[in-house]
């Protein structure tokens, strides 16, 4: 196996009394797309920056193609940055923007064109390179940015939220340029962001990050079916989640009962005891929805509940019902043979889900039954 | 109606106290006095000045002066700017820019000669320079060009931070950091991006202060003495002390108009527009 792009051992950063990065340690193999996916504040930007080489680690170490980086500069890492407002330089044209890094290398005239009026080609943007920054659209200006970036042909490229400004068409249009650049170039991606669905999309490895640490690194899929924190099945995408004490063990099973009296069966994640605080998630597409409870999956626990108020949204539609004797809050995914898009609140439906396919965690501290 | 009467304060300003009194010095420049009481409609002002050559050279002399002047308020200027603008944290920035702002609590006057007092023979400075053995006798450090200088760069200073600390705050840091990011070292940034970011900045406070400095009166006079050679005080001498009023209106036009085709031509060379510049200010 080659040396990974990008190694970090055990990486600290602390400012004033906050611990912003906790002992992370993880590594990127070349040519991948990897993707930091966390809440607002979770240390992914320091940790960025970090890479960048703007701040230094308090404690840690950071390798770029093997290469320790400590008391590297910025300018001198084999490390190039999107950001998130892009900083295109407006006293420059397009085309002086992204042969800005050739000419620090001392590029000449003649080459520095060549390659980047090739690169604003391969992006999509040939022929602009007279024009100015500000007559260009958000698209455009994102697809400099990278140009910019990819004519140095880093051994990593970091990319700060560089969606976060755009349109949501324009957003969905970007992610899948983006993906098509990375597997054309081939050049390591870490991409950073709040958006899960950004990170699942693109990635071939996401890293979940929570006040300072990696709750879980993995493949979209095992992020999406196989969480191994609460925080990661609950942050990555729609989960429904639900808190009881568990009343009995069964081998892999947890049957757990809510204060208020809904018992419910889920794959046990981690260790807990009869007795003890858990967490159920639930996704609302594993339920099933029918007109009454004979119509459900017989293999398959029943509930009944009331429609509270249907969330039309195409092909994502769902349903929001309270469950009957508990009120409480579940959402279901409609079919998106549109079965059931004549749901009205107050009506009654049974629904059911497979045990096996929710997931049962000891409860986090802080939370209450 | 209503926008005709909230600029009347402004228009009689103008017209009253400075439009006026312009056109009235201009009649008074453009005659001569053929007789007692008798003047007639002549140039022969303006031609006293291109012939004689204490008048154009003192002209020149003050506007080299004024263009050194200039250029050292903004070497002085642009690290004081930077630092409120860039790196001080909290208030450091507002105590740094207040610092430069007290000297003008107190008039120019005092001002000049406060630099008087610490700079002549008997003053201050030279007594420390005595001291210090650096010299034997206390030397007269007044009544030198040196001394002129920094009078001036002294009086003009807060008119280059201004422009130059709102200038440098509208420029990103990301940009600052991009530029790192992509291989250029603090000097490049310096050229490539900061100074076309302040360009605006620079030339308005640039403007301001050689406009000021080549105006200026009471600073070169105090300090330069005799020496000083300022243009100002040719003015005041045809006005004053010979009574020449209409010498002395041609002279206060010429250096008006010199003066304006000296920006003008300093805007055309670093390619800024008046416009844009004044905006910014």
């Amino acid at each position: 196996m080659s040396t990974p792009d990008l190694t970090a051992e055990r990486l600290v950063k602390r400012f004033a009394n906050h611990l912003a990065v906790d002992s992370l340690s993880f590594s990127v193999q070349r040519g991948s797309f990897f993707s930091i996916l966390g809440p607002s504040g979770c240390g992914k930007t320091t940790l960025l920056r970090m890479i960048a080489g703007f701040i230094a680690p308090d404690e840690g170490d950071i390798a770029i193609g093997g290469k320790s980086m400590s008391g590297v500069a910025p300018n001198r890492r084999p490390v190039n940055m999107v950001f998130q407002q892009l900083a295109l330089f407006p006293m420059m044209s397009v085309g002086e923007n992204v042969a800005f890094g050739l000419a620090r290398r001392g590029m000449d005239r003649q080459e520095r064109l060549q390659r980047s009026n090739a690169m604003l080609e391969r992006v999509g943007l040939a022929g602009a390179s007279a024009k100015r920054v500000d007559e260009l659209s958000g698209g455009q200006r994102q697809r400099v940015a990278i140009a910019r970036s990819l004519v140095l042909e880093p051994t990593l490229l970091l990319l700060d939220e560089p969606l976060g400004a755009l349109d949501l068409k324009l957003r969905e249009h970007m992610k899948i340029e983006l993906k098509q650049l990375q597997a054309a170039f081939g050049t390591t991606f870490v991409y950073i962001t709040h958006d899960q669905s950004e990170a699942l999309v693109l990635s071939d490895h996401v890293a979940v990050m929570h006040e300072g640490r990696f709750e879980q690194i993995g493949t979209p899929q095992d992020l999406y079916y196989r969480p191994q924190t609460p925080f990661v099945a609950g942050f990555v995408g729609a989960n429904n989640r639900i808190v009881g004490r568990a009343t009995v063990r069964n081998g892999a099973m947890t049957e757990m009962t809510t204060a208020d009296g809904w018992s419910m069966r889920a794959l046990q994640y981690g260790d807990s005891a009869v007795g003890d605080a858990v967490e159920v998630f639930v996704r609302p597409e594993i339920a099933t929805l029918a007109r009454s409870a004979a119509d459900l999956p017989p293999d398959q626990p029943a509930h009944s509940g009331e429609v509270q108020s249907v969330l039309f949204d195409g092909a994502n539609s769902a349903v929001l019902l309270q469950e009957i004797k508990t009120r409480r809050e579940f959402r279901i995914a409609l079919p998106q043979t549109g079965q059931f898009s004549d749901l009205r609140p107050h009506e009654k439906i049974a629904f059911s889900f497979d045990p096996q396919r929710a997931v049962c965690f000891a409860a986090r501290s802080g939370v209450t039954v | 109606m209503v926008l005709g009467l909230l600029l009347a304060p402004a228009l009689f300003w103008l017209l009253a106290l400075v439009l006026l009194p312009h056109v009235d010095l201009a009649i008074l420049s453009l005659r001569e006095r053929v007789g007692p009481r008798q003047y007639a409609a002549s140039l022969a002002q303006y031609k006293t000045f291109f012939e004689e050559p204490l008048y154009w050279h003192v002209f020149l002399r003050t506007a080299v002066m004024s263009v050194i002047a200039t250029f050292l308020t903004l070497l002085l200027a642009f690290p004081i700017a930077w630092i409120i603008a860039k790196l001080a944290r909290g208030r450091a920035g507002s105590l740094l820019f207040i610092v430069c702002l007290i000297p003008f609590w107190v008039s120019e006057t005092v001002r000049t000669l406060g630099w008087m007092i610490l700079l002549r023979e008997s003053g201050v400075l030279p007594a420390l320079l005595v001291k210090l053995g650096l010299a034997s006798v206390p030397p007269e450090l007044l009544y030198r060009d040196a001394t002129i200088l920094v009078g001036l760069v002294y009086t003009s200073l807060l008119f280059m931070v201004v422009p130059l600390v709102t200038a440098l705050e509208s420029l990103d840091n990301s940009l600052i950091e991009a530029a790192y990011d992509l291989g250029a070292g603090g000097f490049t940034i310096l050229r490539k991006i900061v100074i076309p970011h302040a360009a605006p900045g620079i030339t308005a406070g640039c403007i301001v202060v050689f406009m000021l400095t080549l105006g200026n009166y009471l600073t070169p006079t105090l300090l330069g003495g005799k020496n000083s050679q300022w243009f100002t005080e040719q003015i005041y001498t045809q006005f004053i002390t010979r009574f020449n009023w209409e010498q002395g209106a041609a002279f206060g036009f010429l250096l008006l108009g010199l003066s304006t085709a000296l920006v003008v031509a300093g805007l055309k060379i670093t390619g800024q527009q008046f416009g844009d510049v004044m905006r910014r200010t």
